[in-house]
């Protein structure tokens, strides 16, 4: 039997959807027994929120002060004292569990297995490499505890209408005090959050400035889709870096993906792959992107899209 | 601040198309050209700039694998790096051991600030600088795109998912980098020429006497489900049909 302590990620009062996603993938391994640990200042509102999700038996409630912001060195080891008796421990591939899961893998003495995309056995996954260029599936030896991260592209959410029960967990563990966070920076939008959200328009340099983005905002906003950009258009500064798609952005499947003025570097197309529609529009007809749209346009955005928003 | 570790793994280049080995052993990396992981080099330009800033005394690069990463440290050497380490290893070693071999060399030669790539773009594992943090008891600042350099700390503006955090570490602390930080320099030829008399040491592992500890076996590889190639549309018209055809709009 496999039991699998997962690592919920919150903003302090709502579970971010990966935690479900986590969920789903975890749920995948035989005879798994799940736990979720919210690690917290206050830690009632998302801990209720993830009793609720399908396949969970326990939630554990690590609540401190110090617990009020997600940092790596303060909250990884109260997790590796957590971790007594737990076959697995798993947390999101986002840039929470990117930047937390590996520190407490460290202070457990082993590997991690990042970016898990499917689960063959207890100890052997799949995971993608070279920007998704090859699949690889690799196995985690069977006489320690198993750290992994979840691709959450590859899952879709754990159901919910489960009441599991809410414990708290008291765990010692010396906490630095080396790291402080001044302040995060968050666009406000009232646009669908490009990780879960059900459409996304996305565009690339081509759109020429942050001006000529207000294109993509104006189709988005009529198909109530998230907006995305490629690494080229945020290097440019036309959006900021949380609209990444891709590699070293975010990977994500909607059901529609948008890709307008994008040519289609593997970089970022192993952020899209898993969407269920891609659309081109692009001038080059050439483009690496069409070789994977499901529906191609050889045009010039700046003549089409106020066609395609006007007709929508 | 006086001596920076910056680590340099060798990398298939960013622009080949990474193909997977017909018997699914592994990929094709016969006569395929080898860089300095990107991200890597990122780390290094920053360490660079701190040097010439004159904030740090020494910066010194790493690499762990066989013979062949001394190319890559030849280049971090005429980039502008004072001395490069290699420790060599005949099999992989996974991001635990490198963090370790990486802690032992931070003893030995006293380092002060360690420079990473956020990832490298062969396993895309993330995990190195992480690992390392936890081993040192240090801060970790992961994925920078803007760091200012104070004395004994460092202001790190970090790119996450909810957009940047800007974050205050203590030092010593190891700092991950990503793309946006700087733009690598070219290396010129006299550059080149110097960098033939740096030093470059070697070290075998085993002589660290690090403990890799225990690995993740790599069974196979496969190549990615493709998608097909869909249908071209001639016009907006065409397009609008389409999507609603899918019940897409």
């Amino acid at each position: 039997m496999s039991k699998i302590l997962i690592i919920a990620e919150h903003d302090g009062s709502i579970l971010n959807s990966s935690t479900a996603k986590t969920v789903a993938c975890a749920a995948t391994i035989e005879g798994a027994e799940i736990d979720i640990a919210v690690l917290a200042s206050t830690a009632g509102p998302v801990a209720a929120q993830a009793a609720e999700l399908e396949s969970v038996t326990r939630v554990l409630i690590l609540e401190r002060p110090e617990n009020e912001q997600a940092i790596a060195a303060i909250l990884a080891p109260q997790i590796a004292a957590l971790a007594g008796g737990y076959s697995h421990i798993f947390g999101p591939s986002t840039t929470f569990g990117k930047d937390l899961m590996p520190h407490v893998a460290a202070l457990l003495s082993v590997n991690q297995v990042s970016d898990i995309m499917a689960v063959e056995s207890s100890h052997t996954f799949k995971r993608p490499i070279y920007a998704g260029s090859a699949v690889a599936t690799v196995e985690a030896p069977g006489d320690s505890v198993v750290v992994g991260t979840v691709r959450i592209a590859s899952y879709g959410a754990a159901n919910g209408g489960n009441s599991a029960a809410i414990e708290s967990a008291d765990v010692s563990a010396d906490l630095p005090s080396h790291t402080r966070i001044l302040e995060v920076q968050s666009g406000v939008s009232d646009r669908p959050d490009l990780q879960t959200a059900a459409k996304v328009v996305a565009g690339g340099r081509a759109l020429g400035s942050e001006e000529g983005f207000d294109l993509i905002y104006r189709l988005a906003d009529k198909l109530a889709a998230g907006v995305g950009a490629s690494r080229a258009a945020v290097d440019a500064g036309y959006v900021p870096n949380e609209m990444q798609i891709g590699q070293t952005g975010k990977i994500i499947a909607p059901d529609l993906y948008i890709a307008i003025g994008i040519s289609g570097a593997i970089q970022h197309i192993t952020g899209i792959k898993d969407a269920g529609t891609i659309v081109a529009i692009n001038k080059d007809e050439e483009a690496p992107i069409f070789e994977i749209a499901d529906i191609g346009l050889v045009s010039d955005l700046f003549n089409t899209l106020p066609e395609l928003i006007e007709a929508l | 601040m006086q001596k920076i570790l910056v680590g340099l793994k060798r990398v298939v280049d960013y622009n080949v198309r990474v193909r997977v080995k017909s018997d699914g052993s592994g990929v094709e990396t016969d006569g395929v050209k080898m860089s300095i992981n990107p991200f890597d080099e990122i780390a290094l330009e920053e360490a660079l700039r701190i040097k010439e800033s004159g904030q740090a005394a020494e910066v010194i690069v790493i690499s762990v694998g066989t013979g062949d990463a001394q190319q890559q440290l030849r280049t971090g050497l005429a980039m502008g790096a004072d001395r490069a380490i290699l420790v060599e290893s005949e099999g992989s070693v996974g991001s635990l051991g490198i963090a370790r071999i990486f802690k032992s060399i931070i003893d030995r030669d006293s380092i002060d600030l360690v420079l990473l790539g956020k990832q490298a773009i062969d396993d895309d594992n993330s995990q190195t600088g992480q690992m390392l943090a936890a081993i040192w008891g240090r801060p970790q600042a992961t994925f920078a795109s803007q760091v200012e350099w104070n004395g004994d700390k460092a202001k790190v503006t970090r790119e996450v998912d909810a957009g940047l955090e800007i974050t205050e570490v203590d030092l010593p602390a190891v700092v991950t980098v990503d793309l946006r930080l700087n733009e690598p320099r070219y290396v010129k030829l006299p550059d080149i020429m110097k960098a033939k008399k740096k030093p470059l040491e070697t070290i075998a592992m085993a002589d660290l006497g690090v403990d890799p500890g225990p690995e993740i076996k790599e069974l196979s590889f496969e190549p990615p489900a493709e998608r097909e190639r869909g249908v071209m549309v001639d016009d907006v018209a065409g397009l609008v049909a389409a999507l609603k055809d899918k019940g897409l709009a």
